[in-house]
């Protein structure tokens, strides 16, 4: 079956890039605008795995993380995070608030998929 | 189109919107209204910028939005202080930037020494000096590609308290060959890796894993299987899994982990693609990595079956895991801390249960602040043909409606029969349907607006003028085709009030004005049509002068009478230009005439009106759409013609008295005291060869270009309506007097007339006639 893969990002440009890169890859894609309408989203499917933008209105990634992470439905969802610098503190930021890994900005298509394929079966 | 070129397109689109909300949120912040999510959307905006031209390769454009940003990051974290002087620079950088996204777009240089300038001027806004001399020593040195200081890139800690590295990999310079792009046009950051761990390619069977992971590993839904399976991608492994610190079941803390694996990893691959795999994982496990040099067991069914056995168990694992789980979560933080000689692992649950029981309060938190915040509106995006294909469709909808209308009415059909009356019901919905169809291309103004806060602020710049501009009613919606033909007749005007109009800062000051001169720009719904505004509180119309240049230009004659209107008016004539050297700003060769003529070709009308000391305004105003068009249908030597209402004055029936004949050929009509020519569109248009009787035609009174009278000589009038445009250029190229067609009710073709053509054409028309003539008599 293929994998669903919620991606949360207020650019449409990035999330046009993911839904290519992961249609590309056999995966389903949903589309979320930020943490509140991703949090909507989750109510209606059961992602494998959430990518998650940091810098977002309404509700940033580290807040959406920490929601995932504290709801009893969501909690076992594994959430990359795109960052765009690949630095220790950005990273380390990003898994102090749950994240199960990052994909770094500009992403390269095979790295994307392989972050998947260690976070999700 | 392809996958790639359409995220471009879609990367421009969102740009120009991201680059209408910075400037919308640092005007905001200018006004002093905003708050701190204004500064976070306007970070965000140029963020958003940065991250997709990164995505794109678009290294000029990222430099420039990354130290926009961290400035803009300074202001947020109250690290500078928001002045308006800093508020100035920002908008300053915001037209920088959104010239750099032109650019990428559109090709063409950059202004560099623009750039480096406003580089500049945001790192001393941050405090930083900017230092091109940033040594390469700062950079690592060992690392195999070229690594120089990133222009201007300030070294400020960005939200994560990370101070960047200023590495810039620049392929011009080091390499031949432009970076290979893939298909998703990514340019490839060329590592040599094999060189970099050299040691490790020297090289070994494989590796000792040793993977020890921690409750933190799984509360991040990560997973010991899905690693240890990617490990097995890489080679033969045999696999030892040490539970022996598994406790009794009763004692199992579901959220733990206990389990401490042992690989032995057969495989070509490096150290650093081992690490790799449990990179995310990196702190939330104790992980060994050691070179196997040998005793790797060559008993590959022996290790299969190891890794089987180990991999049931961990599913058992999960299993057991996701069977407590759902149970466990909730209850278990309410342990009773009291309870007597607490099993060792309620420690640890106890402590992450303040930890996670707060968690979904922040976001609760957060998501109440949100809820105050404006929600994306809903929205689509549709290509525009598809909506242009509707609003053709129903444009002919509207056309075969009128057609039905009109052969029921012919067939006698009565008027309270229910065909009749559903008729109208049809009527009605049609109506309906064409106005939302048109809304649908319906736009607010304020992108337009924005820009011309820009305009301003680049004409105050070059003239040493201290300018505001305020706008008002940014929400009035256009037409999208009105609108984007508005920049530049509102670009000229603005230039021309600020150029002209306001005073410099010093003779305002000895006027008693304030310093800052003012520009408003209004826009509003007057009628049916788009009224806009523009106004400047700056000296007014010199009258005499613009009489005097007037004159020196032979635009009128020195004895002409004007009042104070028609002399503001002349400034409209072809070939008048009030500066008495062109300058920078206002000049380019363009004067008023062509703003009038460019707002006239849209269907709409400029006029103005000036005060002496105390300010011009130029009022236009504006068709809703250029899609329908309101006439009045008349007829002429049998044929039906649309006359566009906007151009009419009024309509009268001529009186013999009234009608002087003038020279030979023209004649003139007077109404209230002045005359006006009289022009036989029949004649005009050679319908006819002879000239009708005016007195036997209907005299249509329009008003033309620079605004000057003319009474066009028509059979009859049949009526006002509305009516769709349909271009003819595309079949029939320009036809003189012609200005497009539509359909009429009664399915026949009617043109309707371009008013400015025929009364310019009867002059040429009247002068060749009369020549005719001449040479015939002789």
């Amino acid at each position: 079956m293929p994998k669903t893969i919620l991606t949360v990002d207020d650019s449409r440009t990035i999330r046009e890039m993911l839904k290519a890169a992961l249609i590309d890859a056999g995966m389903e894609v949903v589309q979320a605008e930020d943490g509140i309408h991703g949090l909507e989203v989750l109510e209606t499917c059961a992602p494998d795995v959430i990518i998650t933008d940091i810098n977002m209105p309404r509700l940033d990634g580290f807040g959406f993380i920490e929601a995932v992470r504290g709801s009893e439905k969501h909690r076992a969802i594994p959430i990359l995070v795109l960052t765009t610098e690949s630095t220790d503190d950005k990273k380390d930021r990003a898994r102090r608030a749950g994240a199960s890994g990052w994909i770094i900005k500009p992403f390269d298509p095979v790295k994307l998929v392989s972050a998947i394929n260690r976070v999700a079966a | 189109m392809d996958t790639m070129a359409a995220i471009k397109q879609t990367f421009f689109q969102e740009c120009e919107e991201q680059l209408a909300e910075l400037e919308d949120g640092l005007l905001t912040i200018e006004r002093e209204e905003g708050d701190v999510e204004t500064i976070n959307a306007v970070f965000r905006a140029v963020h958003s910028i940065k991250g997709g031209a990164g995505a794109f390769g678009l290294d000029a454009l990222v430099r420039f939005a990354h130290t926009f940003e961290t400035t803009l990051d300074g202001m947020r974290s109250g690290r500078i202080e928001i002045t308006q002087q800093i508020i100035k620079l920002m908008l300053r950088s915001a037209d920088v930037l959104s010239d750099l996204v032109r650019i990428s777009r559109d090709g063409g240089a950059a202004d560099e020494a623009r750039v480096a300038q406003m580089t500049e001027e945001l790192q001393k806004a941050c405090g930083i000096e900017p230092a091109p001399a940033a040594p390469a020593a700062a950079a690592p040195a060992a690392a195999p590609v070229a690594i120089e200081p990133v222009e201007g890139a300030a070294l400020v800690p960005d939200e994560f308290g990370f101070v960047p590295t200023p590495v810039h990999f620049d392929f011009a310079d080091e390499q031949p060959e432009e970076p290979q792009v893939d298909e998703f046009g990514f340019a490839p950051v060329k590592i040599d890796f094999d060189e970099l761990l050299a040691e490790d390619a020297s090289h070994t069977e494989g590796f000792e894993i040793r993977f020890r992971p921690k409750p933190e590993l799984y509360a991040k839904a990560n997973d010991a299987l899905r690693l240890l399976r990617e490990l097995g991608r890489m080679g033969e492994m045999e696999v030892t899994c040490d539970y022996s610190s598994l406790p009794h079941l009763d004692a199992i803390d579901p959220e733990g982990a206990y389990f401490d694996w042992t690989i032995k990893l057969k495989t070509d691959g490096t150290e650093a693609a081992v690490r790799e795999i449990f990179e995310f994982v990196e702190f939330d496990c104790d992980l060994e990595v050691r070179p196997l040099i040998s005793g790797f067991v060559e008993a590959p069914e022996e290790a299969e079956k190891v890794v089987k056995e180990v991999l049931a168990q961990v599913a058992a694992e999960e299993q057991a895991e996701k069977a407590v789980a759902p149970v466990a979560a909730a209850p278990v933080f309410e342990v009773k801390p009291a309870a007597p000689a607490p099993e060792p692992v309620a420690a640890p649950v106890q402590e992450a249960a303040p930890a996670v029981a707060a968690a979904p309060a922040a976001p609760a938190a957060n998501a109440a602040a949100a809820a105050s915040a404006p929600a994306p509106s809903a929205t689509i995006r549709v290509d525009l043909d598809r909506v242009d294909r509707l609003i053709d469709l129903v444009g002919e909808l509207v056309i075969n409606q009128s057609m039905l209308a009109q052969r029921v009415m012919e067939a006698g059909i009565a008027r309270l029969s229910d065909v009749a009356v559903g008729l109208d019901d049809l009527e009605h919905l049609t109506r309906e349907i064409q106005d939302s169809v048109m809304a649908i291309r319906a736009q607010p103004v304020r992108p337009i607006f924005q820009r011309m806060s820009r305009v301003v602020r680049e004409v105050a710049d070059m003239t040493g003028k201290s300018v505001r501009l305020i706008t008002e009613g940014e929400n009035c919606e256009v037409d999208k085709t009105v609108i984007e033909r508005l920049a530049d007749p509102l670009t000229h005007m603005i230039r021309n009030a600020i150029d002209h109009g306001i005073e410099k800062p010093e003779d305002r000051i000895a006027k008693g004005k304030p310093e800052q001169g003012v520009v408003r720009m209004i826009a509003a719904h007057r009628s049916g049509r788009v009224v806009i505004e523009v106004a400047d509180d700056g000296a007014g119309i010199n009258r005499q002068r613009v009489r005097d240049i007037a004159v020196k230009k032979g635009i009128i004659s020195p004895d002409a009478q004007l009042t104070d209107a028609e002399i503001d008016d002349l400034i409209f004539a072809p070939g008048f230009s009030t500066a008495e050297k062109i300058s920078d700003v206002s000049g380019r060769g363009v004067g008023m005439d062509v703003v009038r003529r460019s707002i006239q070709a849209l269907g709409g009308r400029i006029s103005i009106s000036s005060r002496p000391g105390q300010g011009t305004t130029f009022t236009l105003s504006l068709p809703l759409t250029l899609a329908v068009l309101d006439g009045m249908v008349v007829t002429v030597a049998g044929q039906t013609l649309v006359v566009p209402l906007s151009t009419i004055v009024e309509t009268l029936q001529p009186k013999e008295s009234d009608i002087h004949g003038l020279g030979e050929k023209a004649r003139v009509i007077a109404i209230r005291g002045s005359f006006i020519p009289l022009i036989d569109v029949g004649a005009v248009l050679g319908y006819r060869e002879v000239e009708a009787d005016p007195v036997q035609s209907v005299a249509v009174m329009v008003e033309t270009e620079n605004q000057s009278q003319c009474a066009l000589m028509v059979d009859a009038i049949i009526g006002q309506q509305q009516v769709v445009i349909k271009s003819l250029e595309t079949n029939y190229g320009h036809v003189f007097g012609v200005a497009a067609a539509t359909i009429l009710g009664d399915g026949r073709v009617a043109v309707i007339l371009d008013v400015d053509a025929i009364v310019a054409g009867s002059r040429t028309e009247m002068a060749r006639i009369d020549a005719n003539r001449k040479r015939n008599a002789a």
